[in-house]
């Protein structure tokens, strides 16, 4: 059925649809109306769920790795500093192998306050051992929280469902709202393998020690052997997605590019790379360079985490030039995309030059004449642009 | 209390193995053996960072036979919370929810996880054993510091403020039960936690507990020492039940009676050896203006 609705809303409906099982959240701007619209679906008795109104983010988390290691499905959202607040949580998650899954509305971090869309909140989070997912419109919204809970529970790994706050949150799309018995045989039961349970006691996540420990059945595996493994099944679980998304193809007819959407880039000389909507509103500009003969198309990179890096290597090799837009940055070096990609694209033989564009930051509006001048700037000169980030939209 | 259990009565059932990681000594796990004892085997644990993480086992070793989730130091509460959630979704109604964490996990990085909690009135144990300090990571000062003492942070002078006073702020929050106990009166622990599992909402109790390496005395000292505490009059045994405080146990008899002296507790721990007369004098005058209200 489609519905016009928010992004966040369609995020809210997507966990509707996934049976969350419990559910805590805390206030941020622009997540806001998602957690409403749960509050909605839980009062209406819509959703069958335990909605916790926590007193923080940090405690919201809190919430679902608890609730994850007794056996529910656990769900919450946050954006920014509330993402930075729950940031320790985060580790602790992805630490003790929980299908927690959590949308974050992309905002700018403070200092100084902004509530306007980046996306420096959860690119600063890559390092935490979660699997980040970019969905680009609402419908990938919708889609992509569906398919994040199965994949968090089929690999044991919690799950981001980001999008860009205000341009996608807050604003209204149709989109095809999936059928509950569909959801429902495309998204088994959360079925632990160890749960917190008085028949079968366990001490979970205790202290390790540096090295492995003999046990009644075995060796057991000491810290790095543990975190060893979170490393290997994350790299294993690019192609769960790419699995998991066929399948939801099959069922529902929508997907085909889990890991980066391409457009026009099969026969492209150049490249324009991204995260988020602005891989859409690129789209535009290919059209417009298109039309004066530049070969040139535009990536979107849906999965952030883990680093779909062959796939980024063979869509960009033997390419003339790779050009990095961003709305983050790892300060005191590089928009970190920029180099990810550029660290991928070592070992390739046919290197194409490759630049990095910071824009868009605390919502600062991007303009298509300016994402224009850029491309068309790197296109006529990929060998003089050098390595230093270029800014876009700087008034002063 | 009513039915109290004495040690004729008191279940044979064990639900920590012998032989923990605790120093020798240790009040908590006095207060750990009765305390899940008391709570029985339908009960999930939550602990953050606290001696109990070493006591509980290192892994793949666990030293009790109850399950439990390790959660960050703050996050006690909610994790309580979130354990709780689950169960209630299951629809696993008989399982006893306990947090169970120290003075500083609870009083102090951890009190904005509890303080939610007990507003939310989650239908939870909170346990707090206070050895009033950060034990496991070496003695130093924490909110529930008393006045005066020596840590490893306050180490010439000693500490300069009074002690939190945990459990007030916790039933300020109008739960439906906050009590204290101590390790040195076992039975009156258990049958506190033992009435918690029989109670609906959010169950606080807060238990003294001494610490022979923290508070500088010898091992065999902790019974006697947690004692003086309660006969000096500077810890107190009570309930707030529904609001309506009274004084339980030994505190009770003390009613009305001569208390000791509190420098005969203040003389048996090196960690008092910095008190002048003067402040001894005024905590004795505090502990005499508190007994005028009982």
């Amino acid at each position: 059925m489609h519905i016009i609705e928010s992004g966040n809303a369609a995020a809210a409906t997507g966990v509707k649809l996934a049976r969350a099982q419990v559910i805590a959240a805390y206030p941020i701007t622009p997540q806001t109306p998602l957690t409403e619209k749960l509050s909605e679906f839980v009062e209406s008795k819509e959703l069958d769920a335990e909605y916790i109104l926590v007193e923080s983010e940090h405690s919201a988390m809190a919430v679902c790795i608890a609730a994850s290691t007794a056996g529910t499905r656990a769900f919450t959202a946050t954006s920014a500093n509330g993402l930075l607040y729950m940031s320790e949580q985060l580790h602790w998650a992805a630490g003790a192998r929980l299908p927690i899954v959590m949308c974050v509305p992309n905002r700018g971090i403070g200092a100084p306050w902004t509530v306007w869309n980046d996306q420096q909140d959860t690119i600063s989070q890559r390092d935490v051992g979660w699997i980040q997912i970019y969905a680009n419109d609402h419908q990938q919204i919708i889609d992509s929280v569906i398919k994040a809970f199965r994949l968090a529970q089929t690999v044991s790994i919690p799950v981001m469902v980001c999008y860009d706050g205000y341009l996608l949150s807050h604003t209204y799309m149709p989109f095809d709202q999936p059928d509950q018995s569909k959801v429902d045989s495309f998204l088994p039961a959360f079925v632990p393998a160890h749960f917190l349970d008085p028949e079968n006691p366990g001490n979970f996540n205790a202290i390790t020690l540096p090295d492995v420990r003999p046990n009644s059945d075995g060796i057991a595996p000491g810290y790095i052997e543990i975190r060893s493994n979170l490393h290997e099944d994350l790299r294993a679980a690019l192609d769960t997605y790419i699995d998991i998304d066929k399948e939801f193809e099959k069922e529902f007819g929508r997907g085909g590019n889990p890991l980066v959407e391409e457009y026009e880039c099969d026969d492209a000389d150049f490249v324009a790379v991204c995260i988020g909507s602005l891989s859409y509103q690129l789209r535009d500009v290919i059209d417009i360079m298109r039309n004066d003969g530049v070969k040139i198309g535009v990536m979107g990179v849906q999965m952030y985490r883990p680093f779909p890096d062959k796939v980024i290597v063979d869509a960009l090799s033997g390419k003339k030039c790779a050009i990095v837009f961003e709305k983050a940055l790892s300060y005191g070096n590089q928009g970190a995309l920029y180099g990810d990609i550029k660290s991928a694209l070592y070992n390739s033989d046919k290197r194409p030059f490759v630049h990095n564009y910071l824009l868009g930051l605390g919502g600062r509006e991007i303009k298509t004449q300016q994402l224009l001048d850029a491309l068309t700037e790197s296109c006529t000169s990929p060998e003089t642009i050098g390595d230093t980030p270029r800014w876009i939209g700087l008034k002063l | 209390m009513e039915n109290k259990t004495t040690i004729l009565n008191l279940t044979e059932d064990e639900f920590v193995h012998s032989g923990t990681r605790a120093c020798t000594g240790c009040g908590l796990s006095i207060v750990y053996r009765m305390g899940v004892k008391a709570l029985g085997k339908d009960s999930i644990l939550v602990v953050p960072p606290s001696c109990l993480t070493m006591l509980q086992g290192i892994y793949p070793v666990a030293s009790a036979k109850l399950p439990s989730i390790n959660v960050t130091f703050a996050s006690t509460g909610a994790a309580a919370t979130g354990v709780r959630a689950a169960m209630k979704a299951l629809k696993k109604d008989n399982v006893n929810v306990v947090a169970w964490a120290g003075d500083g996990g609870t009083g102090d990085i951890g009190i904005q996880a509890l303080s939610g909690a007990c507003e939310r009135g989650e239908d939870l144990i909170y346990i707090c054993y206070d050895n009033e300090a950060y034990m496991n990571t070496g003695v130093q000062r924490s909110g529930t510091t008393p006045k005066g003492v020596l840590t490893t942070t306050t180490p010439i002078v000693g500490k300069l403020q009074e002690k939190k006073d945990i459990p007030a702020i916790i039933a300020a929050h109008g739960i439906d039960y906050v009590a204290t106990a101590s390790a040195a009166y076992p039975l009156d622990l258990y049958d506190k936690v033992k009435k918690a599992t029989t109670l609906s909402g959010t169950k606080y109790i807060h238990v003294h507990t001494p610490c022979p390496p923290g508070w500088s005395f010898d091992t065999r000292y902790t019974i006697k020492i947690g004692k003086l505490a309660i006969k000096t009059g500077l810890f107190d045994l009570y309930e707030i039940e529904n609001g309506a405080f009274q004084l339980t146990g030994p505190s009770k008899r003390l009613v009305g009676k001569e208390r000791k002296p509190v420098t005969d507790y203040f003389n048996t721990q090196g960690r008092f050896k910095s008190l002048d007369e003067e402040m001894v004098k005024t905590v004795q005058d505090q502990v005499d203006a508190k007994w005028a209200n009982y």
